[in-house]
């Protein structure tokens, strides 16, 4: 019968419309700014610095290896290494990043600098709400807006963070058994 | 001095003398058209309605991928495959991840492998349904079909984005297997999400499959022999709705597809009927090689330790790795001269290959249904100009 098929279209549609007010996988609107869905675990968007202790400055686990800029795809990193060594979290000298830039305009979210650095000191953040009202370089963050503590960490990707200072507690304590006490970066300071 | 048009610069003449005092009307559709599926041009010669001559014209999403893959690291081009066909990224990350474990033979472990075809099977899941969704919308059932078909889709994408991170751009696969082991709950999520999906097929079929109108509309309109599907290279369910039986999973056996039961879909008339309808049933079978592979998917490691993804340089040769993505045969053919940038990176898009024939479609038809052909052959253009 011609209009049959038209017909039972329709049917499907009003019975969406009105299974709407009453199934809830038939509303799947989130009214954003008000209601957030919780974000995965997994969720990736741009990178930030590792930082133990309290101290932004000092505490930094990255030592400028510059392993993550050479292998970003975008080339959206810029560092500059220090001249100087100066203690780090677990009073060994290392080197610093006098500059650490990343263009987050340029920034492909690729996760491929978390990937590659040896010091788990560069990870993902879940901050997305990133618009800026200047054209040019309001996106482009340095090391002072980048370095956020273990803590932030631990409270975004609370799996990976619990595994990775796992990993960082055998590490330290596989190469000076002696100050191990001292060296292990303490989880939720 | 009046303008020349595109045709008197071929210097071709309309293959046909118009009705109307042997006028031809030109039209440029695109590339700011909503039912273009991107930045996509087609200069169309119309007698009337009837189009008599298709130019297509792209190029405007040109992002230079392939110079762009000879200068990054293997691993750097990992990223950018995600940004070819922006609906599949898990298929493009596959095809490559494919083509440099064959240039460099490299062994994936099989819980890699099995979560590799559990991906690509969701990929086609879900660009099956928003391509039927972009296709009903571009004929007019605006808004709708489509918002169904997307909300099946974002549950997809939302495994995805728990998985790798991200809904859309996963950069998920690395040579040598999978970036981040799944969970049991994440399992036992997209089981249940397969498990839910025949009842959106079922409504979507109702919904419009059997409608007169989308009948009337696409019945016999862009119409494909099976020989000229063949001579242009066309792959993938365009290929089959033509009744050519030729389906890479079958064909090449890649990753896993030997150990899973499933048939593969024909047409018989390769119109876009046919095209649609070997979507919806593509989408059964997706469906039954995904609970064949919850079931038999083993624990283990996901990647090789063997391989270091950083500082990868495979020995000097070439390789061609192709997978039967959901719009197509997607292939990754590299040369490698030993360094850590591949010499020579070329990707074989199916999008683009199929699109080369749309005039053939075309011609004959009316400019509405212009629309409806293209819809059908599911193009992207990020992977279209690369």
């Amino acid at each position: 019968m011609i209009g049959f098929g038209v017909l039972s279209g329709m049917a499907v549609t009003l019975r969406n419309f009105i299974g709407s007010y009453f199934e809830k996988d038939r509303l799947t609107t989130v009214q954003y700014p008000e209601e957030r869905e919780t974000l995965p675990e997994n969720y990736r968007n741009f990178p930030f610095l590792v930082y133990d202790t309290d101290d932004a400055e000092a505490g930094l686990r990255c030592v400028a290896c510059k392993i993550c800029e050479k292998e970003c795809p975008p080339q959206c990193i810029y560092i500059v290494k220090s001249e100087d060594k100066k203690p780090d979290y677990m009073a060994k000298p290392q080197f610093y990043p006098r500059i650490f830039d990343i263009d987050i305009s340029v920034c492909m979210s690729c996760q491929i600098c978390v990937e590659v650095c040896p010091f788990e000191a560069i990870k993902m953040d879940k901050v997305f709400e990133l618009s800026r009202r200047q054209r040019f370089d309001a996106l482009l963050m340095g090391k002072d807006e980048l370095a956020k503590s273990n803590t932030y960490y631990h409270q975004i990707h609370p799996l990976e963070a619990a595994e990775v200072d796992a990993n960082l507690a055998a590490a330290a304590a596989k190469k000076k058994p002696a100050v191990e006490s001292k060296a292990t970066p303490s989880a939720n300071t | 001095m009046s303008a020349t048009s595109f045709y008197e610069l071929e210097q071709a003449p309309p293959p046909m003398t118009s009705r109307i005092e042997g006028e031809l009307l030109e039209v440029s559709l695109g590339p700011q058209h909503p039912s273009t599926h991107g930045v996509f041009r087609m200069n169309a010669a119309l007698d009337g309605e009837i189009v008599v001559k298709l130019k297509p014209v792209f190029g405007y999403l040109h992002r230079n991928h392939e110079k762009i893959g000879e200068n990054a690291s293997y691993l750097g081009s990992m990223p950018y495959t995600d940004r070819l066909d922006y609906f599949c990224s898990m298929t493009n990350n596959w095809a490559y991840a494919l083509s440099v474990e064959k240039l460099a033979g490299l062994e994936v472990p099989e819980r890699a492998e099995y979560l590799r075809v559990i991906l690509a099977e969701l990929t086609r899941l879900q660009n099956h349904a928003s391509l039927l969704g972009f296709l009903l919308s571009d004929m007019g059932a605006w808004g709708t079909p489509l918002m169904y078909a997307f909300r099946e889709r974002e549950k997809i994408l939302d495994l995805f984005e728990s998985l790798s991170g991200s809904r859309m751009m996963c950069d998920y696969m690395r040579f040598g297997g999978c970036r981040v082991d799944p969970s049991p709950e994440w399992l036992q999520r997209a089981k249940k999400i397969v498990e839910a999906f025949p009842k959106f097929l079922d409504e979507f079929e109702k919904l419009l499959i059997k409608n007169e109108i989308l009948i009337a509309r696409t019945q016999g309109v862009g119409r494909l022999s099976a020989e000229l599907a063949i001579n242009a290279g066309i792959t993938g369910p365009m290929l089959r709705a033509c009744g050519v039986n030729y389906d890479l999973r079958k064909v090449d056996g890649y990753g896993f597809y030997p150990r899973f039961k499933f048939r593969v879909p024909l047409g018989d008339h390769g119109d876009t009927y046919d095209r649609l309808m070997m979507r919806a049933l593509e989408m059964r079978e997706s469906l039954g090689i995904l609970k064949q592979a919850f079931e038999q998917i083993p624990a283990g490691p996901v990647m090789n330790p063997k391989v270091k993804i950083r500082a990868f340089k495979p020995p000097a040769g070439e390789a061609y790795g192709r997978i039967e993505g959901p719009k197509g045969e997607l292939g990754f053919y590299l040369i490698s001269d030993g360094s850590a940038n591949p010499y020579r990176y070329r990707v074989r898009p199916p999008s683009f290959i199929n699109l080369t024939i749309l005039e053939d479609l075309c011609l004959g038809h009316t400019v509405a249904d212009v629309m409806v052909i293209l819809g059908s052959v599911d193009i992207v253009m990020g992977e279209v100009d690369r």
